[in-house]
């Protein structure tokens, strides 16, 4: 038997579709972390400036060399390998972020909430899509500038630009998983480059695989960052474009598979 | 029943009663407005429920309950039974039961290490518990997780703002995520602002803000959905004596409004000044469970001491005055006279009432507090400092 003296405040309950709530609090996850992205703006630094000053290094210092071994003029077999690469070393951007935020104890206020349990990795993604579109033009734009020609037509260069997006969104958790496992910006970042640098060097991003020892041709032929800049190559640069685009589909879609459960049951765990 | 309530809700008031008890309880019932929920046969045949009384037997249990407790402050808004948490070798919670009546402030107090930033995570549902149940508002913290959530907030050590957010960002952004209505935010944020001295402050990036600002906007986040049930981890730990003291009275204010506060700490003092009830807590267990003024009372108490300048004989004739006052007998070490008491405000009058009448007064006296580490010592035979180095008992696992 209960005596009444005052009233307490109102208990809540969740209302409303749990899918709408998921779209919701990742917009407002991927939206907190575009105004860092504003605020700070040494963070997007090392992804449009390192990009460009890789451009100008290789179009006009390396340039010289690698054209006597093409059939086109090696601005045009450079860019499509600089989109990838910069969003490659873009996605460690989503495990700093995400470090940032398990050293801060923000993710412990984030798990207190009544917000759907995805949005912080959904919506630090979508941020980090919606930061790639930006450098990807402006990369766009600076390869028109040193004279990047694309030979076939502006659809292809815009389907070779959304494969870029999507093998950098699957990159994307990759490091989220990094980042989380780490929780320290420094030591995410610290683990990453030893990983990314053979990947984005190894490959056909820069020079034609060709010009390798064979036995760094085996590894630079089928590793996703050059099966990425073939297909890119293929499609703005003209001729067969179906293998190197399936072979990078699979990867994004395989990547994605095994580092998207990965990061999730990581942020569901103890942080 | 103590205060003549206007309504009175009674779940189930004759379930498991024999007739006699159902009669007498009737008796004792003469309320204008009577709920009852009651699904027993036995009800039926008793036939002396109040004639104003509307019986609802229809009425199921949960509604009811539902009912009680959107209209009591006697539930309690927090319970705990028998909950555990290992993390790998380290058990950091070894079976701890406590309750928090809603409407309260309830303290947790222990030393670092001891387990309160566990059990603050597990009843804010940041991580699952091993063995037993924690339930808020009588949600369980793992199968009603997202009720419970609605329903928390969470400030202090573990919880966090956006440094490169603006206060009022960080703000709209826990309102947006606890899933508020947008004019809703816009209002409350306002107020939270205003109320925790942060309106100049709105519009500048949190990594501006000096430590008590931070730790001001980290309490008004916590607070955006106006959660019945506050937990506060360490509120004051590192801040001013000023901050502290203002964070104290908004603490007060926030439980005159009807907010239940858990909170923990490693001070006694601020237990004392806080909390209705302490549970203090070492290496994941609760040793000890009451009102301050009963710890204090039964484990530690307050030392007076009174100093009589190298002049022993003085001292010596105190002690023979004071012998005879409540509490232990009084101590000499020379020229200085100690008394322990349970009681230290009240005893000092006593004693100085009691010299005077002599013609003796101390040339220094002083008061000290028990700490928390005394009231340890007193409960487990070790020094509160001694847990903090003490690995198996981490709790930032």
């Amino acid at each position: 038997m209960t005596a009444i003296t005052a009233p307490a405040p109102a208990v809540r309950t969740l209302q409303g579709s749990p899918i709408t709530r998921a779209v919701r609090d990742a917009l407002t996850v991927a939206d907190r972390n575009l105004i860092t992205y504003r605020r700070v703006p040494q963070l997007l630094v090392f992804s449009t400036i390192q990009p460009v000053i890789f451009v100008l290094m290789f179009r006009y210092v390396f340039g010289g060399v690698v054209s006597t071994a093409l059939t086109v003029p090696y601005v045009d077999f450079l860019m499509p390998g600089i989109f990838v690469q910069t969003v490659v070393f873009g996605a460690i951007g989503t495990g700093i972020g995400l470090a940032t935020d398990v050293q801060s104890g923000l993710l412990e206020r984030f798990r207190s909430l009544p917000m759907a349990r995805s949005a912080v990795l959904a919506g630090r993604t979508l941020a980090d899509l919606a930061r790639n579109v930006f450098v990807a033009l402006l990369m766009v734009a600076v390869g028109f500038a040193v004279g990047f020609r694309v030979h076939t037509g502006a659809l292809q260069l815009v389907a070779g630009m959304l494969l870029v997006l999507l093998f950098g969104y699957a990159l994307a958790w990759v490091f989220a998983t990094v980042g989380l496992l780490t929780g320290d910006p420094e030591t995410a970042q610290a683990a990453a480059f030893p990983v990314l640098a053979p990947l984005v060097f190894a490959s056909s991003a820069f020079i034609p695989v060709r010009t390798m020892p064979g036995w760094l041709q085996a590894f630079a032929n089928h590793q996703p960052v050059s099966i990425t800049a073939n297909a890119v190559r293929a499609l703005v640069l003209g001729g067969p474009t179906a293998s190197y685009v399936l072979q990078c589909l699979a990867w994004c879609a395989g990547i994605v598979a095994v580092f998207g459960p990965l990061a999730v049951r990581r942020y569901r765990r103890a942080l | 029943m103590a205060k003549r309530p206007e309504l009175l809700v009674l779940d189930e008031p004759v379930a498991s009663l024999d007739q006699m008890m159902i009669t007498d309880l009737w008796l004792h019932i003469d309320h204008n407005s009577v709920i009852i929920s009651d699904h027993s046969a036995l009800k039926r045949e008793d036939g002396d429920v109040p004639a104003e009384s509307c019986r609802l037997p229809g009425l199921s249990h949960s509604a009811t309950w539902n009912l009680r407790r959107s209209l009591t402050m006697a539930d309690p808004a927090v319970t705990v039974t028998g909950l555990a948490k290992r993390f790998g070798q380290v058990l950091a919670l070894d079976g701890i039961d406590f309750a928090v009546p809603a409407g309260t402030i309830f303290g947790l107090l222990g030393p670092n290490g001891a387990g309160k930033t566990t059990a603050v995570r597990v009843l804010t549902t940041i991580i699952a518990p091993d063995r037993g149940e924690a339930r808020v508002l009588g949600y369980d913290v793992v199968r009603d997780a997202d009720t419970v959530r609605l329903n928390i907030g969470l400030a202090g050590q573990s919880a966090a703002v956006d440094a490169n957010l603006t206060g009022a960002e960080n703000l709209r952004l826990v309102g947006r995520l606890a899933q508020m209505r947008a004019a809703d935010i816009r209002d409350r944020t306002v107020e939270l602002l205003e109320r925790f001295d942060l309106r100049d402050a709105a519009d500048r990036p949190v990594r501006t803000y000096s430590g008590g600002m931070r730790r001001r906007l980290d309490v008004a986040a916590s607070l955006v959905h106006r959660p019945p049930v506050l937990f506060l981890d360490e509120p004051t730990t590192g801040l001013d004596l000023q901050s502290r003291g203002e964070l104290w009275a908004m603490i007060r204010e926030l439980v005159e409004e009807g907010t239940t506060v858990l909170l923990t700490t490693q001070y006694l003092e601020e237990a004392d000044r806080l909390a209705n009830r302490v549970a203090v807590i070492d290496r994941g267990k609760v040793i000890a469970e009451g009102t301050p003024a009963d710890l204090k009372a039964e484990f530690g108490a307050t030392v007076i001491e009174l100093g009589f300048a190298d002049q022993q004989e003085r001292a010596t004739r105190a002690v023979d005055l004071l012998s005879g006052l409540a509490g232990d007998p009084p101590e000499r070490d020379r020229d200085t006279v100690r008394l322990n008491t349970p009681d230290g405000a009240h005893v000092l009058g006593d004693v100085l009432r009691t010299l005077e009448a002599d013609g003796l007064s101390p040339t220094t006296i002083a008061v000290r507090e028990p700490s928390l580490d005394e009231v340890f010592l007193a409960l487990t035979g070790h020094h509160a400092e001694d847990t903090a180095d003490t690995p198996p008992h981490r709790e930032d696992a």
